[in-house]
């Protein structure tokens, strides 16, 4: 028995004092942190839309399209073997640029592994955004310079850094505010529960955006949760929750951008459930019909973000024919420049092995990078004439075994 | 259970040279770091209102504020895992974990994110935070509260890992840890906490580097090798080898990760025999590759093969068994007794 479940006042001892049943009330009002009932929609709902969310929904349609475009070129680069391993977010583009274009340019992006969409959104070269996709480096781009974390592969890990460092701005000062991205399963890890207790605790300025998607890998969310929603998981944290249609890209920026908002005027974190789909396979090398049917998928292709947005702004009147192709040529241009870039091998240094373990290398680390360089120099010394030697080969990244690798680190990835 | 309570580490006013608890030398060290640096923060569970569980962080939120000196919720990943996301914005946190055993719970974000953040960015983002952790045995604790973790740590790339056994060395590695621009796990044998020494704390010892081990004991027979809470067992098994005519060395190692090769290789050529001490367990522990390492630097220069002296493969014992779990001054001695003086090998493993 605990002291709460003793009736007040028959405490044999006498000397405890009487538990505070009676008058207790909840710390803070849950009714205010509930989320929205039905999913938070502005398509198709006639909302009015002055100048600025006019040109907003354009720029919206426009990074949808560049998106869509994007995932595809991934995914080909994937069949090319210019990528290890692609885990797309077809399907999922509204969440992936409102994300980015919520955030100011002070603000940090913590992306998990399926968001280089948003790190692309935010900017950063997309070369740079699948370095780690690539398998050259791990994180691609200064994430400094562009305040996006490095992509997080161990499922919620990044949460807690999105915490820390909103805090750590608060705490000197600054005006920033971190928006952290999750996927459903990933609301199962301790991580998730950790991050949003102490955003809540010490009222951080951060948003977390869970990507409700239907899946982690082949597990439903029915496996993974018996929550009336994930956006409910927040009132136990004394945390705002919203639900948004995840594939209604102005709903799901209007929402981020007031969670945003809100976390920049001191108010604390709020936990955003995006709805959305992941239409592709997990990545590339998962094989999505053991674990449902095209019937699954049919519903959520009528419900697609970008087919939305594109007849909403075409029932407006926002969005002409020669305005829509030419953002579908830009896009396409995008697409060939990217390609392009990645159809040439990345310059390997095997010498940034040991670059950056220590901020000083060791005198262990410099020993072992001299036998790596003998090792090197000796290959090349032994086939001085063939202009593929092995040392060549490995310092441009193509070795024998390439194909062997990719087909590898693809299963692996799975 | 976490009720060891002690006097507070508050050390005595400044001014001139006086007794000084380990606890009070560490405690000393945040004081002066916070005061030098505004980007240090301590953070961790019951560091505020009560000082640490050791009281450790005694007064250090009654001077710089609970911004500072933080008292976290209690969750070692959601510490560690903010703590990084701090140092990503340029903070210098300093980290408690309450007890070796409770750090657990943030290895992933150790091993994940804080070892290899640096080197995944190209040093963009490097993680110069410091992580406390009270290890070790012999002071009674209950299940779960006497664990030697250093190996886990130690097979981490991307960590330092350091462990300090004299009161001096507690107050100068602390220094250097926090300025460290790496992740460094600072180990305090718990045990030592409330060893004294006499040092002026008005002016405090220099921070002493990293990475640098240091002979305790001069002596020519054989050297023993140690770190933390089992120097002082080795200086104890030395004084008493006297009486066999034995002249020990010891080598208080200090620093485990970045090793220090040169100093450990040379101890050991001087005298040609050694013996590895500690309270880890031996298989695959720290021991092992310290073994290996001096095999591989001294092969021509050993009359025997470097023994070990650590505590057994099992999971730590309760309080009331541990003594015969501890490496002993007897243990120590037995296995320099098995050094091959007689020239005439025996097979033989470690104590
Ligand atoms: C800590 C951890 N456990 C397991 C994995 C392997 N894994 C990669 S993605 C994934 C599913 C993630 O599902 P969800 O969070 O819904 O994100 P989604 O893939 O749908 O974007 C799993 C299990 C991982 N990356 N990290
Ligand atoms: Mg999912």
């Amino acid at each position: 028995m605990t002291v709460l479940e003793q009736t007040p006042g028959r405490d044999e001892s006498g000397a405890r004092p009487t538990p505070p049943t009676a008058g207790w009330r909840p710390r803070t009002d849950p009714a205010p942190l509930l989320p929205d009932e039905t999913p938070f929609r502005l398509l198709g709902t006639g909302a009015r839309l002055d100048k600025r969310r006019k040109e907003l929904w354009r720029e919206l349609y426009r990074g949808l399209v560049h998106g869509r475009r994007y995932n595809r070129q991934a995914t080909a680069l994937t069949r090319q073997g210019r990528l290890a391993v692609y885990p797309s977010s077809t399907g999922q583009e509204a969440c992936e640029v409102a994300a980015a274009l919520a955030l100011a340019e002070q603000d940090w992006l913590f992306p998990s592994y399926r968001d280089t969409l948003a790190v692309v959104a935010r900017g950063v070269d997309p070369v740079e955004a699948l370095t780690l996709l690539r398998g050259d480096w791990h994180t691609g781009y200064d994430p400094r310079a562009v305040r996006v974390a490095p992509l997080s592969t161990p499922l919620a890990t990044q949460l807690p850094h999105a915490v820390g460092l909103a805090h750590a701005a608060r705490l000197r000062g600054d005006d920033v505010v971190a928006l952290a991205m999750v996927g459903d399963g990933g609301t199962s890890e301790g991580d998730f529960h950790e991050a949003l207790n102490f955003a809540a605790v010490w009222r951080a300025p951060v948003v977390f955006l869970v990507q409700n998607n239907g899946f982690a890998i082949s597990v439903p969310l029915a496996k993974q949760t018996a929550a009336p929603s994930l956006a409910h998981k927040a009132v136990g944290y004394g945390v705002p929750g919203r639900l948004v249609d995840g594939n209604d890209a102005p709903a799901v920026h209007q929402v981020l951008g007031e969670a945003v908002a809100h976390a920049r005027a001191g108010g604390g974190p709020t936990l955003v459930e995006a709805l959305t789909y992941r239409v592709e396979a997990h990545t590339n090398a998962d094989d999505a019909t053991r674990y449902r049917t095209d019937e699954d998928v049919a519903p959520w292709l009528g419900h697609d973000p970008v087919a939305l947005l594109e007849a909403e702004l075409r029932n407006r009147r926002l969005l002409t024919d020669r305005e829509a192709d030419a953002i579908a040529e830009e896009a396409e241009a995008m697409a060939a420049d990217l390609r392009g870039r990645m159809n040439t091998d990345p310059a390997l240094d095997p010498e940034d092995l040991f670059a950056h373990v220590y901020a000083e290398p060791t005198t262990h680390l410099r020993e072992q990078a001299a036998m790596l360089r003998g090792e090197l120099a000796a290959d090349a010394a032994d086939d001085p004439d063939r202009a593929d030697t092995p040392a060549r080969r490995r310092a441009t990244g193509r070795d024998d075994h390439a194909d062997d690798h990719r087909q590898n680190h693809q299963e692996r990835a799975a | 259970m976490t009720t060891a309570t002690s006097t507070p580490a508050r050390p005595a006013p400044p001014g001139g040279p006086a007794p000084t608890t380990m606890a009070q030398a560490i405690n000393r060290a945040l004081r002066d770091a916070m005061a030098a640096d505004d980007t240090v923060h301590v953070l961790g569970e019951d560091v505020g209102a009560l000082g640490g569980v050791f009281r450790v962080t005694d007064g250090l939120t009654a001077e710089f504020g609970e911004e500072r000196c933080t008292d976290t919720p209690l969750a070692e990943a959601g510490i560690l895992g903010t703590a990084a996301g701090m140092a990503m914005y340029g903070l210098r946190p300093v980290v408690e974990m309450q007890f070796d055993a409770f750090a657990y719970p943030a290895f992933e974000q150790l091993v994940s994110h804080v070892a290899r953040m640096r080197n995944r960015t190209r040093g963009s983002l490097p993680m110069p935070l410091t992580i406390r952790v009270p290890y070790g045995g012999g002071i009674g604790g209950v299940e779960h509260h006497s664990d030697s973790s250093e190996v886990y740590y130690m097979a981490t790339p991307g960590l330092h890992v350091v462990t300090p056994a004299t009161v001096a060395d507690a107050y100068g590695m602390l220094r250097s840890a926090i300025a460290s621009d790496d992740p460094v796990l600072f180990l305090e044998p718990k045990r030592l906490y409330w060893s004294k020494e006499t040092i002026d704390l008005s002016s405090p010892p220099a921070c002493e580097p990293l990475g640098r081990a240091v002979v305790r004991r001069a002596g020519t027979s054989a050297t023993l090798i140690s770190y933390g809470p089992s120097v002082s067992v080795c200086l104890e098994a030395a004084e008493a080898a006297r009486e066999e005519g034995w002249e020990l060395e010891v080598l208080d190692l200090r620093t485990l990760v970045p090793f220090d090769d040169e100093t450990a290789a040379a101890a050991v050529r001087r005298t040609g025999r050694a013996v590895v001490v500690h309270e880890a367990s031996g298989f695959a522990g720290p021991g092992a590759e310290i073994a290996a390492r001096l095999t591989e630097r001294c092969f021509h220069h050993l009359q025997a093969p470097v023994l070990r002296v650590t505590g057994f493969d099992i999971p730590y014992p309760p309080p009331m068994l541990e003594k015969h779990h501890l490496p002993g001054v007897d243990r120590v001695l037995d296995a320099v007794a098995r050094l091959q003086w007689e020239s005439d090998h025996t097979e033989g493993g470690a104590a």
